[in-house]
């Protein structure tokens, strides 16, 4: 899932565009495993996995692996179609610093649900 | 040669807590009148399919506005030095004026999102002069489900923002076009707007004190919610159903919060059987939801 994440974004010129002014590190945690997915200037450079001690980030969201796999489908299920949808309902949590997601709000929610489009689900 | 539409839009200028508000209001259609009440930080378009299917427009004169400092109504005169809040008790009162300005005889009260719960409150105020309300996504009191804030952030007062926000509370089945047409009404708002929306529909609408006395005898209650609106769950719609004897609740499945522009066609289908029976004169029986 990860290892294509950043070919997506990076080839997606609208998407990289709107992200023209958003860096950070984004925290996405897939049960106990956890991606920190390093963006600058709207591009994703980097992407490590695994299990670390505490490692910067700026805005994590935690779900479990049966959440994301909802989230991921092309047409989720009520409660898993959005972030702020799973977070309302307890399916994911949201921490960090929330300015930078208000910040860049519909780029980082694209970024998020960027594994929807090669997802037959 | 091109298409033309039936609707055709106007201005009304409305004096309201010592103002002048030049409202933009459109209509189509002839027989009762079936106001439409929009979403928070939008405007009147949302209710342009509507407005465009003669299966409603032969019972129906539907007559959708744009509320102050909302789409092509006009902010009052100094805005520049003023912020933008909108008040229940505002809120209640433009509409209340807009009817009686257009001398509307025993409408239908339709309103989306924050538009749906005022019509809990004119269920309760003016119901001997309704004929009935419907409340599209609607409840009868706030359910945050972002930090109050939030609101302070700058960028809350920009479109992009909404855009953002809101995107998520589209159904993932309603069509891009329509998806996207209905975001882009928030992208032409005006910066703030949403904001002070947000004002009426976080913190001063709380009208669970008045839904058990709302007589649906005299004004029927319909609510109808997106399976997919997680700002108003159905479960909050439900709720609000069951404090208001006889109200009626409807959930729409691959709907979300803007049923009437994100998904005209399969709203159609809940709407229209609710809206028979207004022209066919049905009360509510007080007991089910």
């Amino acid at each position: 899932m990860f290892e294509k994440l950043a070919d997506a974004v990076n080839t997606d010129e609208m998407l990289v565009k709107r992200g023209k002014n958003c860096s950070l590190t984004l925290l996405v945690s897939v049960d106990d495993s956890e991606h920190f997915i390093s963006i600058e200037s709207g591009m994703v450079t980097n992407i490590v996995s695994g299990q670390f001690l505490m490692r910067h980030w700026d805005l994590a969201i935690r779900a479990s692996q049966i959440a994301w796999s909802k989230f991921w489908q092309k047409h989720p299920e009520p409660g898993f179609h959005d972030i702020f949808a799973m977070n309302r309902f307890g399916h994911c949590k949201i921490e960090g610093n929330t300015n930078i997601l208000l910040s860049h709000i519909r780029f980082i929610k694209d970024v998020i649900s960027k594994p929807r489009f090669w997802n037959e689900g | 040669m091109g298409k033309l539409e039936p609707i055709v839009g106007r201005y009304i200028t409305l004096e309201e807590e010592g103002e002048n508000y030049r409202i933009y209001f459109e209509e189509s259609g002839n027989g009762i009148p079936l106001v439409c009440l929009h979403t928070a930080g939008a405007h009147s378009s949302q209710f342009r399919h509507l407005m465009c299917d003669p299966e409603i427009t032969k019972n129906f004169r539907i007559i959708a506005f744009d509320m102050p400092w909302h789409g092509k109504s006009t902010p009052p005169v100094g805005w520049q030095d003023k912020e933008y809040r909108l008040t229940s008790d505002f809120y209640v009162a433009i509409i209340k004026n807009f009817i009686e300005a257009l001398d509307l005889r025993k409408p239908v009260i339709m309103g989306c999102s924050m538009g749906g719960r005022v019509v809990i409150r004119l269920a309760y105020e003016l119901g001997t002069r309704l004929l009935g309300v419907i409340g599209l996504e609607g409840s009868d009191r706030p359910a945050p489900w972002y930090d109050n804030t939030w609101t302070n952030h700058p960028d809350f007062a920009n479109g992009d923002f909404c855009v953002g926000l809101v995107s998520g509370l589209c159904a993932p089945q309603s069509p891009d076009e329509y998806k996207w047409e209905t975001l882009w009404h928030y992208y032409q708002s005006g910066s703030g707007v949403f904001k002070g929306d947000m004002h009426f529909f976080r913190t001063d609408s709380d009208y669970t004190h008045t839904s058990v006395a709302i007589d649906t005898k005299l004004c029927p209650v319909y609510l109808m919610t997106g399976e997919y609106d997680y700002s108003c769950t159905p479960e909050a719609t439900v709720d609000t159903a069951s404090r208001i004897p006889g109200a009626k609740s409807v959930i729409m499945s691959e709907v979300g919060h803007f049923p009437m522009s994100e998904n005209p066609e399969v709203f159609r289908g809940y709407l229209i059987p609710v809206l028979e029976k207004f022209v066919k004169g049905e009360k509510n029986e007080p007991s089910s939801s």
